[in-house]
């Protein structure tokens, strides 16, 4: 490997030189000695570029990532703002004995969710054995009535996951939570990607990362195998809510990538329970959708009967097995932040085997120990809502005030089974331009899984990392950014 | 030579298209217009020539209900900055992003952030931006804009059924305003021409070319003197200009047949060649000198009908409204003006 930045003369000051990671697992910088060789080859190369050459190249990325459009849509009272999300140019980078752990983790984990989502909409014996609580379950608000019984082609419900992982202090790879409803964020994964490319050429060069471009080959065909069985051709669509949707950039670039139409709800209609695009040449039967729709906007009938996105009829063409929807509906319960706290027994249940990936210690607050226990620790740890995402809602206590905690703690005893709690976990960090430096800032990881006939992990992922100092909150809605995650693939 | 995808083209795409070239083709046209419009008001006849864009669009009544004025320091923002008009620059900048972002699948990635950027541009004009000194420059610019955007779209646009509509879409918007601009300017400078013995005003009549970009076109035809019926027959006949009637007419009857040939489109395209083919003839048969002396307003009044006529078929026949279930009232229901 020779590169110009191999053989410059480290810089009078370093990138790194100043570059403090107390008490925190660092993604770059305190690895086991001695270090993986590609990390210290990365590390190195940084090393010779000077902190302007760093801004310059990241002003210029994220110039051309608005240019291009790469955003999400901020809407406040007055006026929709384009946002792109912030993009730091210094990449996240994962060995490859770390991402075969993550992998197999990864489709172990889908595939006790695809078991546990068929039994609960089948025989139940989950609930019945009394590993997981039946009122968790059937009183869970997205539990759907509509599977109960139904067959989906190749048991699949969840056929596109995004597994948010974390590292603790030291440096175990935990699982914080299962997106397994509508999760997005992979069309950042692979723009990053070409965005890095393009701007940090020299860091990259001779290095082996591995391709992130299969992504949409690999889930039209997942899309594909899942369709109704006797379709020789199927027709994919991928149902979006439209261009006013803040992920609307996303939905354009899967569907471009799988070469498929983007539709929305009126695009779409149901004729004696088969589903129909309108086209210039007249209705085209479809029969493999995947939807960026949340449920209960999915079909009026069926649903909510004032939302206009959906698609009238949708459900019951469903229900006879007319067409297929990724993900199946009542995905959500296998998400639930309190049916996460069961899952390590839901995969030894259905498996047989320890979970390859840890969760994080999870406390249930509708239990009668786990409320007590959260009470009595709420200054140590982190309470979340059950039933939302995207960070809000969540007491984070060694941050918060007296005031705070004991709000919350009135909130918790109000409500106990609507939260959960965790340990703090000191996530790890990575180093990350801020301002005229380089400092440690907290990072995660979803990687993103399809599954057809069998389960495919992309060997990459949206690494989000938290820009503002201190903060554990990575979500794009609460101040996040993303960074390039490399895979070694030796 | 036509690809037909293996996946027939989706009707809101077919609808997009074509309103993404409409909308383009007639923001160069009203950037042109304001541009040449710019440079003549110093003269004289100044006050009629910003009065005649009002009537070319047929937005008196709109202006005078904004504004109970006709000087033209209100004309020049209510066809730049004014939300209220839908064909200002900045109305026509909103409607072009809209079909862009619904198309953006669909279309090159080059194509799309150029229109990204020039549609951002435009939304974000602020009012010194079209003080009086530099309209002319920012015409120049959403000018050649709009005429960057079609050479993308030329060199990247995969010729697909989508690439039909959105040259339908784009003739369609030619021929429309090819005819407002002849009606409107000939009926203004008629009079002084009809005067007995007066040498036409050849400034205004060369304005006039000058909106249509026809003026070294024109000067081309050596031997043709300038004549306000030698006019109105090379904007309106002229096989080889690119925005004369006669050129877009055929633009149209082409992709119509081209699109018929596709599979069971035949039938469904018949009475749209049939209304195209009578357009045509009607113009074949006539001398521009013919059609003055008959009445050029009530042939160009009668062309626009046919013209929206035309685009109203097409709608009906690739975008039929849904029959299945009750309609949605959308935003697409208010994008189907003309």
């Amino acid at each position: 490997m020779t590169n110009a930045l191999d053989l410059a003369p480290p810089p009078t000051r370093g990138l790194l030189d100043n570059y403090a990671t107390p008490d925190f697992f660092c993604e770059l910088m305190n690895r086991k000695a001695p270090a993986p060789p590609l990390i210290d080859c990365v590390k190195k190369r940084l090393s010779a570029l000077q902190i302007q050459e760093l801004q310059n190249r990241t002003a210029s990325a994220e110039a051309q990532l608005y240019r291009m459009g790469i955003t999400f849509t901020v809407y406040t009272d007055r006026e929709a703002i384009d946002r792109i999300l912030p993009f730091d140019a210094i990449p996240r980078m994962i060995t490859a004995e770390e991402w075969q752990h993550i992998e197999r983790g990864v489709q172990q984990r889908i595939q006790a969710i695809n078991l546990f989502l068929h039994d609960i909409y089948h025989e139940q014996h989950i609930l019945k054995d009394g590993v997981v609580p039946a009122e968790l379950v059937l009183q869970n608000a997205n539990y759907c009535q509509a599977m109960v019984g139904l067959h989906v082609p190749g048991g699949v419900y969840v056929h596109i996951n995004g597994t948010d992982l974390i590292r603790d202090q030291q440096g175990r790879f935990l699982v914080l939570e299962d997106n397994a409803r509508t999760p997005s964020g992979v069309s950042y994964v692979i723009e990053n990607r070409h965005m890095m490319l393009r701007l940090m050429p020299d860091l990259a060069s001779g290095l082996p990362i591995r391709s992130v471009e299969e992504y949409g080959s690999r889930l039209h065909n997942a899309l594909c195998e899942v369709a109704p069985e006797g379709v020789d051709d199927p027709q994919v669509v991928l149902l979006s809510p439209g261009i006013y949707n803040s992920a609307y950039f996303e939905h354009v670039f899967l569907s471009r990538e799988m070469g498929v139409p983007l539709v929305e709800g009126r695009d779409l209609f149901v004729d004696e329970h088969k589903v129909f695009m309108r086209t210039v040449m007249g209705p085209k039967p479809v029969h493999s959708i995947y939807r960026r729709l949340n449920d209960e906007f999915l079909d009026p009938i069926a649903f909510n009967p004032d939302s206009l996105l959906g698609v009238p009829g949708l459900v019951e063409a469903y229900r006879r097995g007319n067409v297929t929807l990724a993900n199946a509906l009542g995905t959500g319960v296998a998400d639930d932040k309190a049916v996460y706290a069961y899952m390590p027994r839901i995969i030894r249940y259905y498996l047989d085997e320890d979970p390859i990936l840890d969760s994080v210690e999870t406390h249930i607050c509708a239990e009668p120990e786990g409320l007590a226990y959260t009470l009595a620790n709420l200054d140590k740890l982190v309470v979340k809502p059950v039933g939302e995402s995207g960070g809000y809602g969540l007491l984070i206590g060694p941050q918060a005030t007296q005031a705070e905690l004991n709000d919350f703690s009135q909130k918790l005893r109000h409500n106990p089974a609507n939260y959960i709690s965790q340990p703090t976990i000191g996530l790890s960090v990575t180093p990350t331009l801020c301002g005229d430096t380089v400092e440690a800032r907290h990072v995660d990881l979803r990687p993103f899984a399809v599954t057809g006939r069998s389960v495919w992990v992309m060997p990459g992922g949206l690494s989000r990392v938290a820009l503002r100092k201190g903060s554990l909150v990575v979500n794009s809605s609460q101040g996040g950014g993303s960074k390039d995650t490399w895979v070694m693939a030796s | 030579m036509i690809i037909v995808s293996p996946t027939p083209l989706l009707s809101r795409y077919a609808e997009c298209m074509m309103w993404l070239a409409r909308y383009m083709e007639r923001m160069e046209n009203l950037a042109r217009l304001l541009e040449v419009t710019e440079t003549f008001v110093r003269n004289a006849e100044g006050q009629t020539a910003w009065d005649s864009i009002l009537a070319i669009n047929s937005d008196e009544s709109l202006f005078q209900r904004i504004h109970n004025t006709t000087q033209h320091t209100e004309i020049v923002p209510f066809y730049v900055t004014e939300t209220r008009n839908p064909s200002s620059l900045v109305s026509l900048a909103q409607e072009v992003r809209e079909n862009a972002r619904a198309v953006r699948p669909l279309v090159s990635i080059e194509l799309w952030t150029q229109l990204n950027v020039f549609s951002r541009n435009l939304l974000n004009l602020k009012n010194g931006d079209m003080a009086d000194h530099n309209l002319a420059e920012l015409c120049t610019r959403v000018r050649q804009d709009c005429q960057t955007h079609f050479g993308i779209a030329e060199g990247t646009l995969y010729r697909d059924q989508a690439w039909l509509f959105y040259r339908l879409g784009k003739a369609l918007e030619r021929s429309d305003q090819i005819t407002r601009l002849i009606d409107i300017r000939y009926h203004m400078l008629l009079p002084q021409s009809e005067a007995p013995g007066s040498d036409i005003d050849l400034t205004q009549w060369t304005s006039v070319l000058r909106s249509a970009a026809a003026y070294h076109a024109f000067r081309r035809l050596r031997p043709v003197t300038l004549t306000p019926a030698n006019i109105v027959g090379f904007l309106l006949k002229n096989d080889g200009f690119p925005r004369s009637l006669s050129t877009n007419l055929r633009q149209i009857d082409e992709t119509l047949t081209l699109l018929s040939s596709h599979d069971n489109l035949r039938q469904l395209c018949s009475p749209l060649l049939e209304c195209v083919a009578e357009l045509r003839a009607s113009l074949q048969d006539q001398t521009a000198e013919e059609i003055i002396i008959r009445g050029l307003h009530d042939y160009m009044s009668w062309i626009q009908t046919q013209l929206r006529d035309l685009q109203n078929a097409i709608a009906v026949t690739f975008w039929p409204v849904i029959t299945l279930h009750e309609a949605a009232p959308t935003k697409m229901a208010e994008q189907e003006q003309s």
